[in-house]
């Protein structure tokens, strides 16, 4: 239990000083996750609201497939993802291995199903409620997709940000595509790993205190966007 | 209104992703460097690093992974330069075509640790295969890096020295973490097992508990690293210029004299051999 | 809302015809060779029991259900999707997107294209019809039931439609919201509006109607003028529902 006070002394010290190499280990990684959960909003949520809205064939396929693929492992992830970027692989000549791009397109593969999968399920309850309405205004399947992501905003903001989640705290695929080097791909749940290796109990425990911290941040500004959609009814 | 601020979430996210892809593609100099995570965890580069990038302009970024997962990474050319320690596989590596050359670069030697208690009665003993044969005819806990690293590599060697065949204990008392050096001491001490580490990473090691070291001393528990630039002949994007400049100053006095300086605790991790 | 835009001709949705509508659910028969021919101006009560396929009916008229038998035609053609918005419908319970009040009317606007300066103009034109100006800039959805409702009945209204359908509109609301309703009503009909409403409140049609088509069991009994209908009903199933009897 003496790791557990040594851990919080660390987590106090470390923002206390707004630790030089805390704080850029925390930009890289709230901009390599937040960039990785917009990219993944841009591709999941218009995916979803699709899947939401037109019939096909082979729909169902897809909507369990989506649905499995949020538990798909980060290591998978990151482990196809190199195989991409590496030189040996098809997007080698690239060179964005070891880069922070690598993790961001990580970290979208990632984010992409849940996304996509949350937005799904909210849009196609939505599209219950709003479907007759929409038709005879004579909107089609396009403007319907337009209507219910717009519509359904406030709940869309819980599905980025479990998204987000996932991103921020995975460590498995990051390291991999990353490499974890110090000053360019070394984010938060990577440095954690480094210093838990290292046997440095107290200040990977303090850094995961930190990266709790944001969590917490983030959450309740998504939590305070969403009560105020709600006081307008438009949750 | 919301179509604008729809439209400048867009816009700001591309900045974002711009600002951080851009150096991707940037001339900066740097090369990636393939190694082991005992020369990480022991903070070595942390050390040695900023000296060779002071004097040079080049950034080092280092990809610390086990000796056998560099050695496959820089294969598929994912690295410029190999700092790894296992002779026989990166013979092989040159062999094959993917390294232009081996150099001996520095060595340190590998311990035997254990809890203080000390089933198996190996502490003070010198020769690695004989405590290795105790340790596994009193079937104490044994914790094994499992991941084909250059540490797992030789403790392999010696348990084959020592004439068993631990694998066979597999999940019973011979342990295999498939993790990294530091992530397997942890284990070790978790579990009150015996582990083989190279000393660096050890010495830097902070928890250690009240693990001890109880097997040193002798010449079969030499570690050897050794340093290779990727074959550009394989893998034409290879920053030959950066990497040959990074292989020669490790191989120069300059670089030799850093590696010797490098102290934990008062003790020296690394001993440079380069031949002259 | 007064003259016929100019290209009323081609996106003409009257008259609306039924031809033989049969509708069958679980070996059921809901809709039973149901014809019907909707035109002119008058105000029409679509009247009946519960179950009596009237708010299917409805639906099928505006081509939101597909019927297993017959066709309808929207001024001799078969309904399309670019003149849905020239046949409105309010539904019982109203759909109000989650957006300002305002944004309502202009989305309804925008999917018929208008934008811009008659856009604008409109959509003030219908806040100041259906007496939510002051509400303009409030969530849709924090409005009353009966505002939601008038909400989006000006909402339908404000594209100009030729043929305004109602699934009791008024069903869940208090007497002043069924007031400010029906006056919203009866000035789209005075406009030049068609309106089909399907009502259970006697005295409501009587209050508007000028037509009453009534149903029974999936068929249509009866399609009278209000005076005829309300005095004489001709089919057994009319008078019991005008004498408040249960109707079998």
């Amino acid at each position: 239990m003496q790791d557990f006070g040594a851990a919080f002394g660390e987590a106090f010290r470390l923002i206390l000083t707004l630790d030089a190499g805390l704080l850029e280990i925390v930009v890289l990684s709230l901009k390599i996750s937040l960039s990785a959960v917009a990219l993944a909003g841009l591709i999941g949520l218009p995916l979803g609201a699709v899947l939401a809205v037109v019939r096909f064939p082979g729909r169902a396929v897809v909507v369990t497939l989506l649905n499995a693929l949020m538990g798909l492992p980060p290591v998978v992830v990151g482990l196809i993802v190199y195989l991409m970027l590496s030189r040996a692989g098809p997007l080698g000549v690239f060179g964005l291995l070891y880069t922070p791009a690598a993790m961001i397109i990580a970290q979208t593969v990632l984010v992409v199903p849940i996304v996509a999968a949350i937005a799904r399920q909210v849009i196609e309850d939505m599209r219950t409620e709003y479907d007759e309405q929409l038709r005879v205004l004579g909107i089609g399947p396009l403007g319907m997709v337009r209507t219910l992501l717009w519509d359904a905003r406030a709940s869309l903001l819980t599905a980025l940000l479990a998204g987000f989640g996932r991103a921020i705290a995975e460590v498995g695929a990051v390291i991999i595509v990353g490499g974890n080097i110090d000053h360019v791909t070394r984010v938060m749940t990577t440095a954690i790993a480094l210093e838990t290796s290292k046997g440095d109990l107290a200040l990977a425990l303090g850094l995961g205190f930190v990266l709790l911290v944001i969590a917490v941040g983030v959450n309740a500004l998504a939590m305070g966007l969403r009560r105020a959609a709600a006081r307008g009814a438009y949750a | 209104m919301p179509r604008r601020s729809i439209a400048a979430g867009l816009m700001a996210a591309a900045l974002l992703l711009g600002s951080l892809v851009a150096p991707a593609f940037a001339a900066e100099a740097f090369i990636v460097v393939q190694s082991t995570t005992s020369t990480q965890n022991s903070g070595l580069f942390d050390n040695l690093l900023p000296r060779f990038t002071k004097k040079t302009g080049i950034q080092v970024r280092v990809v610390a992974v086990g000796t056998g997962q560099a050695l496959k990474n820089a294969r598929n050319g994912d690295g410029d330069v190999l700092l790894v320690h296992a002779k026989p596989a990166e013979l092989k590596f040159v062999e094959a075509g993917y390294g232009v050359k081996r150099f001996d670069l520095m060595y340190n030697d590998f311990v035997i640790v254990g809890p203080p208690k000390d089933p198996a009665k190996v502490g003070g003993m010198k020769d690695p295969i004989a405590a290795l044969k105790k340790i596994a005819a009193a079937k104490a806990a044994f914790a094994s890096r499992g991941d084909d690293s250059g540490t797992h590599k030789k403790e392999r060697a010696l348990w084959k020295q020592a004439s068993v065949d631990p694998t066979k204990a597999s999940g019973k008392w011979y342990r295999e973490t498939g993790s990294g050096m530091g992530a397997t001491l942890n284990a070790a001490v978790g579990m009150g097992a015996y582990t083989m580490t190279d000393r660096a990473t050890w010495i830097a090691f902070k928890n250690k508990a009240d693990f001890k070291i109880l097997v040193e001393g002798d010449t079969k528990l030499f570690n050897q690293y050794g340093v290779i630039l990727v074959n550009p002949n394989r893998h034409k994007h290879v920053k030959v210029k950066e990497g040959q400049a990074f292989v020669d100053w490790l191989l120069s006095p300059e670089g030799q004299a850093a590696i010797a300086a490098y102290k934990v605790k008062g003790q020296q991790l690394f001993f440079p051999n380069a031949k002259k | 809302m007064t003259s016929p835009p100019p290209e009323r001709r081609n996106e003409a949705v009257l008259p609306v015809e039924a031809l033989g509508i049969t509708l069958r659910r679980n070996g059921r028969r809901l809709l039973d060779d149901v014809s019907v021919l909707f035109d002119g101006h008058d105000f029409c009560a679509l009247m009946g029991p519960n179950g009596a396929g009237k708010s299917l009916f409805l639906r099928v008229l505006a081509n939101l259900v597909t019927p297993d038998e017959g066709t309808v035609r929207w001024n001799d053609r078969l309904p399309d999707r670019r003149r849905a918005p020239k046949l409105g419908f309010a539904f019982q319970k109203p759909v109000t997107l989650r957006r300002s009040v305002r944004a309502n009317i202009r989305y309804a606007l925008a999917a018929c294209r208008i934008r811009g300066a008659e856009g604008r103009q409109r959509t003030e034109a219908a806040l100041a019809l259906a007496g939510l100006a002051d509400l303009a800039r409030s969530p849709a959805r924090v409005l009353s039931g009966g505002e939601q409702q008038r909400l989006a009945i000006a909402r339908a209204l404000a594209v100009e439609p030729e043929l305004l359908l109602l699934d009791e509109p008024t069903a869940n609301l208090d007497p002043a919201s069924t007031a400010a309703i029906e006056s919203l009503l009866r000035g789209a009909a005075y406009g030049g509006t068609k309106i089909v409403l399907v009502t259970h409140d006697i005295g409501q049609a009587r209050r508007l109607a000028e037509t009453v088509v009534f149903m029974h069991a999936g068929r249509i009994t009866e399609t009278t003028a209000a005076d005829t209908f309300f005095d004489a009903p001709t089919s057994s199933a009319a008078e019991a529902f005008l004498a408040g009897r249960l109707v079998l």
